[in-house]
């Protein structure tokens, strides 16, 4: 038959000299480079005895943030899953209800909020995404679980508690420019949430 | 019939048309945008003078140019008028201390409102205004009223257009909202809480370009650019029934009028449809709505043909040169 391409190669079915019979040196040959590997340096460290140093804008699990007084910071707004290549992000959101002005920061929030770390790729766009400061990648290492469901992270694994000594400090990750542009109270962004000046109105027909 | 040349570009139109109408006879590359100009609505436009262009040349028998910019909705063109809107440096600049004043008040809570991703401010800001605000005062708040149980007013972020009052005015009898009070604090809304209760009360919420009239049964419910716009039909006996149906995954989530390329309603649907007919059910679904590829929309919403056929341009053109330069 007529190969289509003339990359064939006929087969040689050679007999096999006395050496190579015995596959004595074959064996030795082979046994030489895995004992030499015996005495080579590890490249494997034992984690999480053992840790290597990773950079201080590691992009690991995500953290949801809370502002200085304890609201969540995130609002819904979807950037964070619209800007999301790989889809992993997932909201609903909800409205907040007299009495949870200390809990959500804005008039709207995030009921269910799931980001699931098997699709997530770390790239960061959610955490450029977002308009609030909300999200933030963090130098911690996604661990492993035994079921896929597991790696759908909720609202419960997601948002920093509440103690102000537990707090996921993401200050390195902030440019010089957004660290300045958080000192001017003029910008509604940077306002917390004042009781007595929330529903202020200049002036109501009512 | 009187000619006109808007951007260079000529075309003669019955009289008493306005340059708005004129421009956008020749198309979205030459029209001005309009915040509050509505052309089903009688009377509107002239409040957000978004839409100013500049006349260089009076009329056939007066060269001389109008000696400020005019609002373009309002201004009737006349013989041999020629008219510059985005060829003009002095326009663009214009327009956009035009969004600088319309955003002066506005509180820019885009991540909360309903209305961000089919925004006329939106788009407006981002294709005409300045990036940052000079404005360093308080902006101006009001009292929440609540106007009824399907209709949301967000008295803050209103501009002011009038585009509600006057559908209130002109397609319902009996109306019962409109704007109180003057200046700084004038604000939309209805007389001592009433709620509004009409059949076609809901068509405000299409009107409105911001949020301030959202849809109260689709609040917080999703944000626009992760549902699927599908047209729609059903028989109603009180309006057209030409719907547009926002899905997300198999539910609707939300109905609204058709719109046409200038964001303006086709249809205006009555509130049985709007409101109450949430199911797939009730509807006989034509297919896909058109949406620009511009649009926030279009993401998760891929409508491939177009693409294909400009792509497929292209890449002829490039073809086309390589040929030429081998030979």
């Amino acid at each position: 038959m007529q190969s289509l391409t003339n990359r064939s190669k006929q087969v040689s079915k050679k007999e096999m000299t006395f050496m190579e019979k015995l596959y004595l040196p074959a064996i030795l040959g082979g046994m030489r480079i895995t004992l030499s590997h015996l005495f080579k340096k590890k490249v494997t460290v034992s984690y999480p005895e053992q840790k290597r140093p990773i950079s201080e804008v590691y992009r690991g699990q995500h953290v949801l943030k809370r502002d200085e007084s304890g609201a969540e910071r995130c609002t819904a707004c979807g950037l964070c899953s619209v800007a999301c290549p790989a889809e992993a992000i997932t909201m609903t959101a909800a409205e907040r209800k007299k009495g949870e002005e200390g809990l959500y920061r804005e008039e709207k929030y995030a009921a269910v909020y799931e980001i699931n770390m098997l699709r997530c790729i770390f790239c960061g766009l959610c955490e450029e995404a977002c308009p609030k400061e909300a999200i933030f990648l963090t130098d911690r290492i996604v661990p492993t679980e035994f079921e896929r469901g597991d790696f759908v992270y909720g609202k419960d694994k997601l948002v920093e508690p509440m103690d102000k000594n537990l707090r996921v400090d993401v200050s390195v990750r902030q440019t010089k420019g957004v660290l300045e542009f958080k000192q001017h109270p003029q910008y509604a962004h940077n306002k917390l949430w004042d009781p007595n000046k929330a529903i202020k109105s200049k002036k109501s027909a009512h | 019939m009187p000619q006109v040349t808007i951007d260079g570009r000529e075309i003669e139109v019955p009289k008493g048309t306005t340059i708005l109408q004129a421009a956008r006879m020749l198309g979205p590359d030459v029209a001005p945008p309009a915040m509050c100009y509505y052309s089903k609505l009688k009377t509107s436009g002239g409040y957000c003078r978004t839409c100013i262009v500049r006349v260089t040349k009076m009329n056939s028998q007066n060269p001389n140019p109008m000696p400020k910019p005019v609002a373009s909705c309002r201004t009737e063109v006349m013989d041999g008028m020629e008219v510059v809107n985005f060829t003009s440096p002095e326009v663009l600049e214009a327009r956009k201390g035009v969004v600088e004043f319309l955003l002066i008040n506005h509180p820019l809570d885009c991540p909360v409102c309903d209305q961000a991703g089919e925004c006329h401010l939106q788009d407006l800001g981002y294709e005409h205004g300045a990036s940052t605000t000079r404005y360093d005062f308080e902006r101006r708040e009001f009292d929440k009223i609540d106007i009824g149980p399907y209709v949301q007013l967000h008295m803050t972020r209103c501009i002011l257009c009038y585009r509600c009052v006057k559908t209130a005015d002109q397609l319902t009898d009996g109306r019962v909202h409109g704007v109180i009070n003057r200046g700084d604090v004038a604000e939309i809304s209805t007389y001592i809480q009433n709620s509004i209760e009409n059949e076609f009360s809901g068509n405000v919420i299409d009107v409105c370009p911001v949020g301030a009239l959202t849809d109260k049964t689709f609040r917080f419910k999703s944000r626009v650019w992760f549902t699927k716009p599908v047209d729609a039909h059903r028989n109603c006996t009180k309006c057209s029934g030409k719907v547009r149906l926002w899905f997300k995954g198999g539910d609707v989530l939300r109905v609204t009028a058709r719109k046409d390329q200038w964001g303006e309603v086709e249809d205006w649907i009555c509130n049985d449809c709007r409101f109450e007919h949430k199911k797939v059910s009730d509807w006989n679904i034509e297919g896909p709505s058109p949406i620009s590829h511009h649009s926030v929309i279009s993401q998760n919403h891929y409508e491939l043909v177009k693409l294909k056929l400009e792509t497929g341009k292209k890449l002829n053109e490039v073809k086309g040169k390589k040929k030429e330069s081998a030979k």
